[in-house]
């Protein structure tokens, strides 16, 4: 790079090194001597795992560091401006006009007491950089780009006046209205439905381009990132592994860091789940039969119509939609955690009651359920032993020596060392806590398990581990599986059969060969059709076609 | 549900509560030890006036039956005779309500602004030395009882320095320099007593707001500190301050009881207690009455005031 090129990066980097500085113990490194530089109308993507540095590193960017964190030295030059070495009001000044945010979820980083045109026209018009009229018809222009529905009226309404997609996009509006030198984009599409992620995708890919904004874009999947950025800065504990534009990385990764992230990506596996041998079986683990069930009193909002589906012994069932689908509904209806108003539920032919309370000891336990979050549904103040235990005492009466025995089987079972027993679930990793809160599931030695979503909340590489761990048990142990999943890359890799739910119906259903090989069910199309390839280039031909068809 | 209906909800909710409390009021002065005939005779309490008096006010009549005379009364406006002098409680309970809520009514125009000012500024630097003054002084306060300051105000105040009176009994018809050296004393106590809790409510609910990623946003958007606390965290922090408001000036008016006592003040406090000492059972339900209705008015009035600040209540989808 010569020096010419270097004066005119709208951001340069260098040897930036972060700290996290806990109540209690040493500062340790948590972002180590990192260099990078984006040029005028160029997309940087920070890429790696969850504890790789990337949003503390776009956070520096704007000379911030989360509450407990220190940048520690290193240089950041904004356009010619040194950010770090700016006073807090001067810092203010600068954040929001010249450089600007737009977080993760926007459905908690909007106030939910203003309107969003007041949040989204503040900054221009605080700072006098324009009048609240002329801000307002700024902030309309963007809402058009954005291809925001009714942009006229749009941004009077509150926050939770409108859908997350729509929200995120409104984010992005707010961070462009001063016409900022550079956009951060920290995961923006991750919280977002698949369908909804490419539409969201596209259109801030459009603003970036015809504002010619440079863009730093965070996220921890690469085929998404491979849609919209220029070069790729590959992260993993918060150093750099590999640095070069798109094509290289994807294409051509010279690191296994890399590589394993290509392998974990979110795309359509090549080869879809081998068909099961035995299909016919007498009496299936279980099903569910014409399932109808909403919340409220009588089940007055209904949220399932109609649903049945069935699966055998030793096999996985896949339901897979999008939020409001009512795929977590029906995990709750089968686990007991709510009646249904209509049908039946059937464990290998005997009918079971509905409601939790009316089930036998015997019945609870052998149908199980792991929720999303691992974080939520661990007691932070009990260790894991004491986690474990639980159900084992609750089931089968264990205790002392034989317990801790079984405890540890089950540890050993979700490939977690013994010595996990002392620790608390704080002192475990995303991915170890979901291990943890399998192995829960497991202790109760359950015939079916449901699986809500239990790799959505994982960084790509600890789900696909994940993934071949229920492989594995269900080889061995011959547990049969119901897996909820919003991403149809998942449910292609785990699933013998496959339910696709749209508005609390099944639209589509089958085995997994079936669902894949066209000709699909039009939502199944979308769905197939949202899954973000690898390369670059996919998403407008996806776009293109979405248009033709329209 | 829309607000109107979650409003409605609480209004009946409210005089639900009313007629509950006036059940409680009239049980408790029911099952109070002693005879109320016995109690206006005193001394020559001869069978046969006895049971005229009880004739005369219908206290032969079964429980039930004087529970909705009295409530039928009350909603009426009818507050009764006072038993001690044999006049109206309604012309007693005018003349002193006004100066209890002169007290009140100075005592949160002083404390609800200074808390909430007091709590801001307490909240912009947490741990700061300004915070921690802030916090010590006000645990400081709600660890003492009110009587206890009144006691130590009224020591340095008025004994030793001599500035201002200890008693602060108005007759009516005072200058206005007279009734403010009278309320300086209760309105400092009182202001004391209620000032504590609101501040540290309003410092802690800010400090939750402003941990939240909205907060986070607006500071990276560049919006300056001092409007980020008024304009982004006030909004939502409002439900729970209003909430401790109003159980403040709820403890204010119950609080008032005790400092009218102890400075000889004319309000309805004290009335209140002196109807206890003549065993006056119609003033003593009368005051609670008032007493209890403005505790429940005030509740209510701050769960109104949390449905209306709910932008998600007002603006529905």
């Amino acid at each position: 790079m010569s020096s010419d090129q270097m004066h005119n990066d709208i951001l340069q980097v260098r040897n930036l090194c972060v700290d996290a500085v806990p109540r209690k113990g040493k500062p340790f490194a948590i972002v180590n001597d990192i260099s990078f530089s984006v040029e005028p109308g160029k997309v940087v993507a920070l890429i790696g795992e969850s504890g790789s540095g990337k949003t503390t590193i776009s956070l520096a960017c704007m000379a911030y560091a989360k509450p407990g964190c220190v940048i520690t030295s290193g240089s950041v030059e904004l356009d010619g401006m040194k950010m770090l070495e700016l006073n807090q009001s001067e810092k203010q000044l600068a954040r929001g006009v010249n450089i600007s945010y737009v977080a993760q979820s926007a459905a908690a980083s909007f106030n939910s007491a203003l309107t969003i045109n007041r949040q989204v026209t503040e900054i221009p018009v605080i700072k006098n950089l324009m009048s609240r009229e002329e801000a307002e018809k700024k902030a309309i222009e963007l809402y058009r780009q954005l291809d925001l529905p009714d942009p006229e009226n749009i941004g009077k309404r509150y926050p939770h006046q409108v859908s997350g997609g729509q929200l995120q996009r409104l984010m992005a509006a707010m961070a462009m209205i001063c016409d900022p030198k550079l956009l951060i984009l920290d995961e923006p599409t991750t919280a977002l439905d698949v369908t909804t992620q490419i539409e969201v995708l596209q259109a801030f890919k459009n603003l970036i381009h015809q504002k010619n904004t440079s863009a730093i874009y965070v996220s921890h999947d690469l085929s998404v990132v491979a849609q919209i950025a220029d070069d790729i800065l590959v992260l993993k504990d918060g150093k750099m592994v590999e640095y070069g534009p798109v094509e290289q990385i994807v294409s051509n990764a010279k690191q296994d860091y890399t590589r394993m992230l290509i392998d974990a990506a979110h795309v359509m596996p090549d080869t879809i789940h081998p068909a099961p041998v035995n299909t016919k079986q007498e009496t299936p683990m279980f099903e569910a039969n014409n399932i109808t069930a909403g919340y409220g009193i009588n089940h007055a909002s209904i949220v399932l119509k109609d649903v049945s589906l069935r699966v055998n012994k030793g096999e996985t069932v896949g339901v897979i939609g999008e939020s409001g689908s009512g795929k977590s509904t029906l995990g709750r209806v089968i686990c007991g955690l709510m009646s249904p108003k209509i049908g039946d539920l059937i464990l290998e032919g005997a009918a079971i009651p509905g409601a939790l309370k009316q089930r036998s000891l015997e019945q609870l336990q052998r149908i199980q359920i792991v929720f999303q979050m691992a974080d939520v549904a661990l007691n932070p103040r009990h260790r894991i032993q004491k986690i474990l235990q639980r159900p084992l005492e609750f089931y089968f009466g264990m205790s002392g020596q034989e317990a801790k025995n079984r405890v540890i089987e089950l540890l050993e079972l979700v490939e977690l060392p013994a010595s996990f027993m002392d620790r608390y679930p704080r002192e475990l990793s995303g991915g170890q806590k979901q291990r943890v809160n399998l192995a829960r599931a497991l202790a109760a030695k359950p015939d079916l398990i449901i699986c809500d979503e239990i790799t959505s909340a994982l960084d790509t590489i600890v789900a696909e581990a994940i993934l071949d761990l229920l492989q594995d048990l269900q080889d061995r142990l011959g547990i049969t599986y119901i897996f909820i999943s919003h991403d149809i890359s998942t449910i292609a890799k785990i699933a013998d059969t496959v339910a696709v739910m749209r508005l609390g119906e099944v639209v589509e259903y089958g085995s997994t060969s079936e669902i894949l090989t066209p000709p699909h069910h039009e939502y199944t199309e979308l769905l197939l059709d949202s899954v973000p390839d690898l390369h670059p280039g996919w998403l407008e031909k996806v776009m293109a076609k979405r248009l033709e068809s329209a | 549900m829309n607000i109107t209906h979650l409003i409605l909800r609480r209004l009946g909710i409210g005089v639900a509560t009313v007629f509950i409390v006036s059940l409680l009021v009239f049980v408790g002065t029911e099952i109070l030890p002693g005879d109320i005939a016995h109690a206006i005779l005193g001394q020559g309490a001869t069978p046969e006036l006895v049971a005229n008096i009880r004739a005369r006010l219908g206290l032969d009549d079964p429980a039930h039956i004087r529970y909705f005379r009295w409530l039928g009364n009350l909603i009426t406006g009818d507050l009764g005779t006072s038993l001690a002098n044999g006049g109206s409680i309604a012309d007693d309970i005018r003349e002193r309500a006004g100066n209890t809520f002169m007290l009140s009514g100075i005592t949160a125009l002083i404390a609800v602004p200074l808390s909430l000012l007091l709590g801001l500024i307490a909240s912009t630097r947490p741990g700061g030395i300004v915070d921690r003054i802030i916090s010590s002084t006000t645990l400081a306060l709600i660890s003492v009882p009110d009587f206890l300051i009144a006691v130590l105000l009224v020591m340095f105040f008025s004994v030793y320095m001599g500035w201002l009176p200890s008693i602060s009994s108005l007759r009516g018809g005072e200058d206005i320099f007279k009734i403010v050296r009278a309320l300086t004393l209760p309105v400092i106590t009182l202001v004391f007593t209620v000032l504590a809790h609101m501040t540290r409510m309003t410092r802690t609910a800010v400090l939750n707001v402003l941990a939240s990623p909205a907060i986070e946003m607006a500071f990276l958007k560049g919006v300056p500190k001092w409007r980020i606390i008024l304009l982004h965290a006030l909004p939502n922090a409002i439900a729970p301050i209003i909430n401790v408001i109003a159980l403040n000036l709820a403890y204010l008016i119950s609080g008032i009881v005790v400092i009218e006592t102890m400075f000889n003040y004319t309000g309805l406090g004290r009335l209140m207690v002196q109807g206890v000492i003549t065993r006056d059972i119609p003033l003593v339900q009368a005051c609670a009455m008032i007493f209890c209705s403005i505790y429940i008015l005030l509740n209510m009035s701050a769960d109104i005031i949390s449905i209306v600040a709910n932008p998600r209540i007002r603006h529905p989808k």
